[in-house]
């Protein structure tokens, strides 16, 4: 698959000293979900405003489908939507007014087709007379998707989309993503929901402190950096964990009725396998099994608690 | 160039105006109406009239530019400060296009606002007072390069402005001052030696003479210098928003 967005060395330092990047790599494949973790003041946004043009890098280079975002800024951004993390948003203009004010930013002429197409996917068009003032905030969310995507943009930046977003609202937010996806939208988006990133995204970026510590696609790196805890129910007391199985980590309970061990990496579900096969063999009858598997966000905050 | 980004600019600043019609041109053109009565009906009957034009027709050229020169400022510089406020800048800074493509949408909806409130004027004026105009074609295009000059400087103010209040500060504590100072209700040949000179320093005495002169043929001053130091200005303006938006200053963090 090709690169749709291709970020190398990156680095941003601000006026006041701070440096929010130092010399980010990064490569999108276009038409993936991809997700950019990372606490508060990582460099997510930083980066998010120098790819849309709203912050200027201090060195490094980014491309665009091709074109470079500082030589060939046109076709660059007009690749790009933009969906901003504040809810900014003209309150005194209608909601179809807002939109069609967008398109026509970016260089397209007015399309009655897809204004009505889009505001329709986002519960809109019954508001598209109204002033964006008197929207709920939730709706002045759907608005700034709906803007960001009036020029029909090839990637679709979301930072923290989800935030201050009803359960409604943030379903039907992600069903529309996943349509996107299917036209081959390429979505990156920042959230701290770490469970929507999880169930959306392909692919996971960590981001801390400026520099991005992590790449790796979703499954990969639960089955890799993920634990699972496994907890077996015996029919019958044991005195002692059985005999060798020693290179599990078996934790028999005080009144020997119950075996637990924590595996990390990637072969945890071999080693339990391999666990009920023995003991099936040794005539150890046990009455359930529970596995809880690691989330995303155990993943995360192990990662980035590790770098305090 | 991105004429769709200019387009859209420029309606979306219009529609502004419309949405505030009664701020944006009723209480601009009540206000200088006033003017008119009060100083072109009624004191001015009684004035001298100057270089062979009445008191009340004198006036005129000044007045338009009072109103024209503050609201080219206000204008532009509210609409290009309103979305810096509001966060809505993102999508300027976002979208494919070039400076200069920014400043005609904002500048030319700004200018144009200015020049419908200058011929509403004009007009208004025609009901209180008896003038002819002597060249109405330079009368109009030095009116149209006025309000861009104007707008232009407002646009760099809006972008300057960190607040409301420095956004009122100019066109209230300069603009208007400098026009009510530079001959709208007077020919600068008419204060004595010393004052004449320090007028000389405003730059807006040669705006007004240089209107005044399309208007009924009489200068002072002469209408070159008018011309000059107008095209000046504006040059000097666009260099200015050109760097502001090369350098990202208060636009790109």
């Amino acid at each position: 698959m090709t690169n749709i967005l291709a970020i190398e060395r990156l680095t941003k330092t601000y006026d006041n000293g701070f440096v929010a990047l130092k010399g980010v790599d990064l490569a999108i494949a276009q038409g993936e979900i991809f997700a950019l973790l990372g606490p508060n003041g990582a460099g997510k946004t930083t980066l998010i405003g120098i790819v849309c043009g709203l912050v200027r890098a201090t060195s490094g280079k980014v491309t665009v489908d091709g074109c470079d975002i500082a030589a060939d800024y046109r076709r660059a951004r007009q690749k790009i939507g933009l969906v901003p993390q504040e809810l900014a948003t003209n309150q005194f203009e209608t909601v179809l007014e807002a939109v069609r004010f967008s398109r026509g930013l970016f260089g397209k002429a007015p399309d009655p087709v897809h204004f009505e197409r889009v505001l329709r996917d986002l519960s809109l068009w019954d508001k598209k007379d109204q002033r964006i003032g008197a929207l709920s905030g939730g709706m002045k969310r759907r608005v700034l998707i709906a803007k960001a995507l009036a020029h029909e943009p090839q990637i679709l930046f979301l930072d923290e989309p989800t935030a201050g977003v009803d359960v409604e609202l943030r379903r039907d937010m992600w069903e529309m993503v996943r349509r996107l996806r299917e036209k081959g939208v390429t979505v990156i988006l920042t959230t701290h929901y770490l469970e929507e990133a999880e169930d959306m995204a392909d692919r996971v970026g960590v981001i801390n402190q400026g520099e991005l510590i992590l790449v790796e696609e979703k499954h990969a790196l639960m089955r890799r950096m993920g634990q699972i805890r496994v907890t077996i129910g015996l029919a019958q007391k044991l005195e002692a964990p059985p005999e060798g199985l020693s290179d599990l980590p078996l934790d028999l309970s005080a009144d020997g009725t119950t075996l637990s061990f924590t595996q990390k990496g990637e072969d945890c579900d071999d080693r339990l396998g391999a666990l009920l096969k023995t003991l099936v063999a040794r005539g150890i009858e046990f009455r359930s099994v529970n596995s809880e598997r690691s989330s995303l966000e155990d993943i995360f905050i192990d990662l980035v608690g590790r770098r305090r | 160039m991105n004429v769709y980004a200019i387009r859209a600019i420029y309606i979306n600043e219009l529609s502004r105006t419309w949405r505030t019609l009664y701020q944006s041109i009723a209480s601009p053109v009540i206000s200088t109406a006033l003017y008119f009565v009060v100083f072109g009906s009624a004191i001015g009957s009684r004035m001298q009239a100057i270089d062979g034009v009445s008191y009340g027709a004198f006036i005129v050229p000044g007045l338009i530019l009072l109103t024209v020169l503050t609201e080219s400022v206000s204008n532009a510089s509210f609409g290009i400060y309103l979305p810096r406020f509001l966060g809505t800048i993102y999508e300027l800074l976002s979208a494919p296009i070039s400076a200069v493509e920014v400043v005609i949408g904002f500048v030319g909806a700004a200018a144009t606002k200015s020049v419908i409130l200058g011929l509403i004027i004009f007009t208004t004026a025609r009901l209180f007072v008896p003038f002819e105009v002597v060249h109405p074609v330079l009368a109009f295009l030095y009116l149209v390069l006025l309000s861009m000059t104007f707008a232009l400087f407002g646009f760099i103010l809006g972008l300057w402005a960190d607040g409301f209040e420095k956004l009122n500060l100019i066109p209230m504590m300069v603009i208007s001052p400098l026009t009510f100072l530079g001959g709208t209700f007077y020919s600068i040949d008419m204060l004595p030696g010393v004052w004449r000179q320090i007028a000389l320093f405003n730059p807006i005495v040669y705006l007004i003479e240089g209107f005044r002169w399309t208007f009924y043929d009489i200068a002072t001053l002469a209408p070159l210098i008018s011309l000059g130091l107008t095209v000046a200005m504006l040059a000097a303006c666009f260099a200015v928003v050109v760097w502001i938006f090369r350098t990202g200053y208060r636009l790109r963090n």
